[in-house]
């Protein structure tokens, strides 16, 4: 017999593996297990401005209302803030070498800004304009005028000389969604509000009795990579 | 990501240069019978040595594994012919001496992790075969790591006791009133086989507790299920021809050989003859039931959280009604695993996750993922409890506690990693 | 310092489905086989198991199995007259990395291709005449004929255990399944997979409309089933995490679970992993590939010399490669000589979403190829005399599992956040179903691949350079496919419908298929194709090029059923044929 096992970690830039005549390699408990948020973690990318801006504006994304909690309540801003502390706000994945031009609007994302340095950007200058324009921050408007001034990023009127206001948007836009639709394991869908407004199930592995179901309510409750409430006795 | 990724190089890669398609041949061995070679080999396979006899990553039979004990850690010896690190330079007697009674060439006693008395049982002709078979593998130089035995159980004389107690030196005797093929399989259970080496309870100085052989035992972390006709955690529902397809493919109708079962259908019984496995199959059958444990009903609450972790982690390979899928996902239902008079192995499966046998005629390793990440001690006791006591099992709970010892014991186990979560 | 290190019979450059299946094929004919892969070892336990695979934001919004572009891109531009840029995070396709390829995140769509596909241009020319194809369509003929492939269509679907439905056995139309498809000799290995309620309501609106629906053939298990290696895949659970996800439970065919099992026990192969391969290396008269130069993930680099080589990475990476390594003439637009980088193509997809307001449809159960189909105007099914354009696509719904980041539906005039944005998610998520159409792209002139004259990758070589856009062809034709659509959801019983046409230039941002086509493309003359019909090269005999890189354009189907049929067709030559007399052509030019 030929031994065929996992022999010991091999960190990003060890020697290639090599694998072959033993069958596949197993090892028991070893895993590429998600990185959890901690419950209690306080923003670590965000200045208390930015935080302002950020709680401000996700509540008008997903506000709170009768129908249940809103974006701040899920814990949209935590999540964000999360995000741009790693590998995502860093943008190690993309490819992140010049020359940068402008680019097509077919072409997409051409700012040398990472997503970290994209928000410090745009929340700086936002804050600089509504400072201009009404001698307040942004998270000091009134909602309506909140609503109106996002209006203006999302549209691409708002111009502002350092960031293309509208790829901020964008961006932000889609870190809500993520803040406010995800796993709870990430920080943001607290208590998974996200999931129980529209009825998804979360995190679940095996639907095969409920196929067939035509027209019926889903049973179960929905249920995080971390479990539920009812996993305790 | 906790996930390691480095592999071991199992196959030299000069064996794909150009021409040669399988591995180089080993040095020719020393001028012996190719038929007592043949036979040897048989008999490795048999004895199921190189399951122990070989460390994950390295040579056959260069030896290196840990067998955790209570006591400590015992690694396998090198039984290639290397002279100087493995058994080339050990006479005939030598080998002989060490099969049959348990101590080296130096004439020191060696741990009873090494079956001596299961092998005890091995006729001379055979034990000589081994050894020709031994000899004619690659050797290897290569020294594996010392025990982990604490005073006084690192002084080996101590075995000159344990060996009064527990060693029955000598060959096999077939029971007369038995028929050929029964005692053929009773010479493979109690001889080469040494399934009692884990599937007996153990004293507390690891000796085989002769009355309860092959009753289920704990070793390494794992609970050597009950081989006695007893109906929930022994073979009593079992066919013989169930014994057979499980030994032979690594899965059957009722059950998939995990944990350390796992290895040894592969190594050892899946390449068997049909007829050695038919007739171990004949002897298990024929052992009496054990008597069957009343055990204690679980808490409503337990049982509720325990079903609802099932439900969402469970149920997507093993089903809602626990059937899972024949010879895919094993069933819950009736497995003797998991209604074991001891949990140890249902909860080691929860904790680390297991991976079923891989074999010729069932290649693929159905792996079951680890929990010990995302559940709770309370959690795992909760859903081995629903297990064990759901769609018609009955067993005794589990408790949080005794989930958080072997928790601790299997963090420990010499071979494992750092957990990899973050 | 290059290690040179000892020869081997094959080398693979890359290990997804074709890597795997090569591999497969030619150990079992005896050769030693190694095979290179750039990305990382992967399987079900320690990459996506049952415990954390069901993790939408991970796995797709931050792409954790899929390509980095921090390691390896390309530039985009919609024509000649732009200036290509970086793709600089994954949008419109998401190719694989990692053993397994993008076999693992892959839905499981197996498709045969309509006869009439596979020679597309003489069948269009003899049904609608020359005017039928304007001068820049620069499609082809394959090479193959779809009876030549038959049977190793057969064969990956027995691999794969599909479920579906067979349309026509041996010319004997089946009623449910596919009336359109071509003769197959033998049913699919498993029955459909359980149908849900939005795919039922389509079919049933389809039925009435004169159309003829049928079970999508996925290679999501209906029931376990052992493969004919002996592999074994469980039974399918709908757990909606599939498209762009890894199976969990073993229920979708990948590399991992068909093939891997059995290659991985056999003594004559190797993989190596986390070894990207630089350039495949030719002798001095530039006819025979000596091997590759590869670097590992410490950055040591490596001469592998090997007898046969064969280019099984993703069909970019296979052009690049070409390039890199002076294989074959490139592509000139201009002048529309040169073969490699030719006919580029891709898949037009558009879609309509269809809102209930009672239905309950629990949108989130699903499968990759879990869905009710339409062909009736796919390829060449309905006459496109008087249409302006030639090829289809299907039309049907899919349920995959409604992802909420990704899916979270609204109708006309929804605002994209605030509260009426969150009133109108909360009343439809689980009331709307939406229909998918998956249109053919005609090869153009204009639309090709070479090396980028800026870009360049880590190690310093030039980034493939993309030059592509939907031409007059693929709107008309997405525009027709969008109305039937529109036809059949307007007939589903809904309280509206919203219509989602694909207008305008080709955008990388939003996903839409990783069914990139084309640039070496197989053929039967070397003025116009690169590879012969088994998939070796015109100009480097010991040299296969495995993939849809192959296909003269791309019809109306997703590719892996044809990639795979190849890939086979090409291992039975290699083994009945190349191996007697190596080193030679199979096609004489």
């Amino acid at each position: 017999m030929t031994a065929g096992a996992v022999l010991g970690s091999a960190p990003l830039g060890a020697a290639a593996a090599v694998i072959g005549g033993a069958g596949v390699p197993w090892t028991p408990d070893e895993a590429a297990y998600p990185l959890t948020a901690d419950p209690a973690r306080k923003y670590g990318f965000f200045s208390q401005a930015e935080a302002a801006f950020v709680e401000a504006a996700v509540a008008r994304i997903v506000p709170a209302d009768a129908l249940g909690p809103g974006a701040v309540e899920a814990g949209v801003p935590i999540f964000i803030d999360r995000q741009l502390a790693g590998e995502f706000g860093q943008a190690t994945r993309w490819y992140m070498k010049g020359p940068w031009a402008k680019g097509e609007k077919t072409q997409g994302y051409q700012s040398r800004y990472t997503p970290a340095q994209m928000y410090r950007t745009a929340i700086k200058v936002i804050d600089e304009a509504v400072g201009r324009a009404a001698n307040t921050s942004f998270a000091k408007l009134k909602g309506e005028d909140q609503d109106a001034f996002l209006g203006r990023l999302e549209t691409g009127d708002a111009q502002f000389a350092d960031v293309d206001a509208k790829a901020f948007f964008t961006l932000f836009l889609q870190n809500v969604m993520e803040g406010f639709f995800c796993d709870p394991i990430h920080g943001g869908n607290r208590g998974m509000v996200g999931w129980k407004l529209i009825g998804f199930p979360g995190a679940r592995y095996d639907h095969r009795d409920y196929v067939l179901q035509y027209g019926k309510p889903y049973p179960l409750p929905p249920v995080s990579i971390a479990g539920r409430p009812g996993w305790s006795a | 990501m906790g996930g390691a990724r480095a592999i071991l190089a199992a196959v030299a890669l000069g064996a794909l240069a150009s021409g040669a398609v399988s591995q180089a041949p080993a040095p020719a061995p020393p001028a012996t019978n190719a038929a007592l070679v043949e036979q040897g080999r048989y008999l490795a396979i048999l004895g199921d040595c190189a399951s122990c006899h070989t460390r994950p990553g390295g040579q056959p039979y260069a030896g290196g594994l840990p067998l955790t004990t209570p006591f400590g850690a015992i690694y396998s010896a090198n039984i290639t012919p290397d002279k100087d690190t493995g058994i080339g330079s050990w006479s005939e007697a030598d080998f002989y001496r060490a099969m049959h009674e348990g101590r080296d060439d130096q004439n020191h006693h060696l741990y009873p992790a090494m079956p001596y008395p299961y092998y005890t049982r091995v006729p001379r002709a055979e034990v000589d075969a081994i050894r020709a078979y031994l000899l004619s593998v690659k050797p290897v130089g290569y020294t594996p790591p010392a025990n982990t035995l604490p005073f006084p159980l690192n002084i080996r004389w101590g075995l000159t006791f344990w060996n009064w107690l527990y060693l029955k030196e000598g060959d096999f005797r077939p029971a007369a009133r038995r028929s050929a093929q029964w005692n053929r399989g009773a010479y493979i259970v109690q001889g080469p086989g040494h399934c009692g080496a884990c599937h007996t309870p153990k004293t507390l100085a690891m000796g085989d507790k002769g009355d309860d052989a092959l009753r289920g035992g704990v070793i390494d972390n794992w609970f050597a299920p009950d081989l006695s006709g007893e109906r929930r955690g022994g073979l009593g529902s079992w066919s013989a021809a169930d014994i057979v397809e499980f030994l032979k493919t690594g899965r059957n109708a009722r059950s998939s050989a995990s944990g350390s079962m796992s290895l040894v259908v592969q190594v050892s019984t899946a390449k068997m003859t049909d007829a050695d496995l038919s007739a171990v199959a004949v002897y298990l059958k024929s052992l009496p039931a054990a008597k069957a444990a009343n055990p204690a009903s679980p808490r409503t609450a337990v049982m509720t959280a325990g079903r609802a972790i099932y439900i969402d982690e469970c149920s997507a390979c093993h089903t809602m009604n626990g059937v899972g899928a024949t010879r895919f996902f094993p069933p819950l239902a009736g497995n003797a695993n998991v209604q074991s008079s001891d949990p140890t192995t249902l909860d080691h499966f929860i904790l680390t996750g297991t991976q079923t046998a891989a074999t010729e005629a069932r290649p693929t390793a159905l792996s079951m993922p680890a929990f010990a990440w995302k559940l709770t001690n309370a959690q795992v006791a909760a859903v081995a409890t629903y297990i064990r006591n759901s769609w018609g099992n009955a067993a005794s709970p589990v408790s949080a506690d005794t989930v958080g010892k072997l928790r601790g014991k299997v963090a420990a186990h010499p071979l494992r990693k750092p957990p990899g979560r973050v | 310092m290059t290690q040179v290190l000892p020869k081997v019979d094959v080398l693979l450059i890359g290990f997804g489905w074709t890597g795997a299946i090569l591999a497969q094929e030619l150990t079992d004919a005896g050769l030693g086989v190694l095979a290179l892969e750039r990305g990382q070892w992967r399987d079900t336990p320690i990459d996506f198991a049952t415990t954390f695979a069901q993790d939408e934001l991970r796995y797709y919004w931050r792409k954790e199995l899929f390509e980095r572009p921090a390691h390896d891109t390309l530039t985009i531009r919609n024509t000649l007259a732009e200036t290509a840029l970086p793709m600089r995070d994954l949008g419109s396709f998401l190719p694989g990395s990692g053993v397994g390829g993008a076999g693992i995140h892959w839905n499981g769509q197996v498709w045969r291709y309509l006869p009439s596909d596979l020679v597309a241009k003489s069948h269009n020319l003899a049904r609608y005449g020359k005017a039928a194809i304007p001068p820049d369509m620069t499609i082809q003929d394959y090479g193959v004929t779809y009876d030549e492939l038959e049977p190793y269509y057969d064969k990956f679907e027995y691999l794969c255990g599909v479920s579906g439905k067979a349309g026509n056995i041996n010319g004997a139309i089946q009623p449910g399944g596919d009336p359109f498809e071509g003769p197959r000799t033998r049913d699919y290995p498993n029955p459909p997979l359980d149908m849900p309620y939005g795919p039922t309501l389509y079919g049933q609106a389809a039925a009435a409309l004169g159309l003829h629906p049928f079970p999508h053939p996925a290679a999501n298990m209906s029931r376990p089933y052992t493969n004919p290696l002996g592999a074994q895949l469980g039974p399918c659970t709908y757990c909606g995490f599939c498209e762009k996800f890894g199976c969990g439970n073993y229920s979708k065919a990948s590399p991992q679970t068909t093939i891997l099992p059995v290659l991985l026990r056999k003594p004559n192969f190797v993989l190596k992993t986390d070894s990207e391969v630089l350039k495949i290396n030719l002798a001095a008269d530039g006819k025979t590939a000596t091997g590759v130069t590869y670097i590992d993930a410490a950055g040591r680099e490596f001469e592998q010399p090997a007898d046969l080589v064969i280019l099984s990475a993703y069909i970019l990476h296979n052009v690049r490669l070409l390039l890199l390594s002076g294989i074959g003439k490139p592509y000139d637009p201009v002048s529309g000589t040169g073969v490699i980088g030719k006919n580029y193509a891709y898949q037009i997809t558009s879609s309509v979403n269809v809102f209930y307001q009672d239905k309950i449809l629990n949108p989130f159960i699903g499968a990759g190829a879990l869905g009710v189909i339409t062909n009736d105007y796919n390829g060449d099914n309905f006459d496109h005399s008087g249409l302006g354009f030639i090829g289809g696509g299907y039309i049907g719904v899919l349920q995959t599992g409604a992802r909420p980041i990704e899916t979270h539906p609204t109708p006309d005039g929804t605002p994209k956040w605030g509260a009426a944005w969150k009133k109108a998610v909360a009343a439809n998520y689980l009331r709307t179903s939406t229909i998918a159409t998956h249109g053919a792209v005609m090869s153009h002139r204009g639309n090709y691949l070479d090396l980028d004259p800026t870009y360049r990758d880590v190690y310093g070589r030039p980034l493939l350079r993309m030059t592509f856009d939907y031409t007059d062809n693929e709107h008309r034709m997405s525009g027709y496919l969008t109305e039937q659509a529109a036809r059949v959801g307007r007939a589903m019983g809904a309280r509206e419908i919203k219509v989602n046409k694909r207008v305008g230039s080709w955008d990388v941002v939003p996903y839409q298929t990783t069914h990139n086509t084309g640039g070496a493309i197989m053929g039967t003359d070397p003025k116009s194709s690169a590879l012969n019909k088994y998939l070796q090269s015109w100009d480097v005999a010991n040299l296969f090029v495995m993939g849809a890189t192959a296909f003269p354009q791309q019809a109306g189907y997703n590719p892996t059923g044809t990639v795979a049929a190849l890939a086979f067709h090409a291992a039975e030559a290699i083994k009945t044929q190349y191996l007697k007399d190596p080193g030679k052509p199979l096609v004489q030019a």
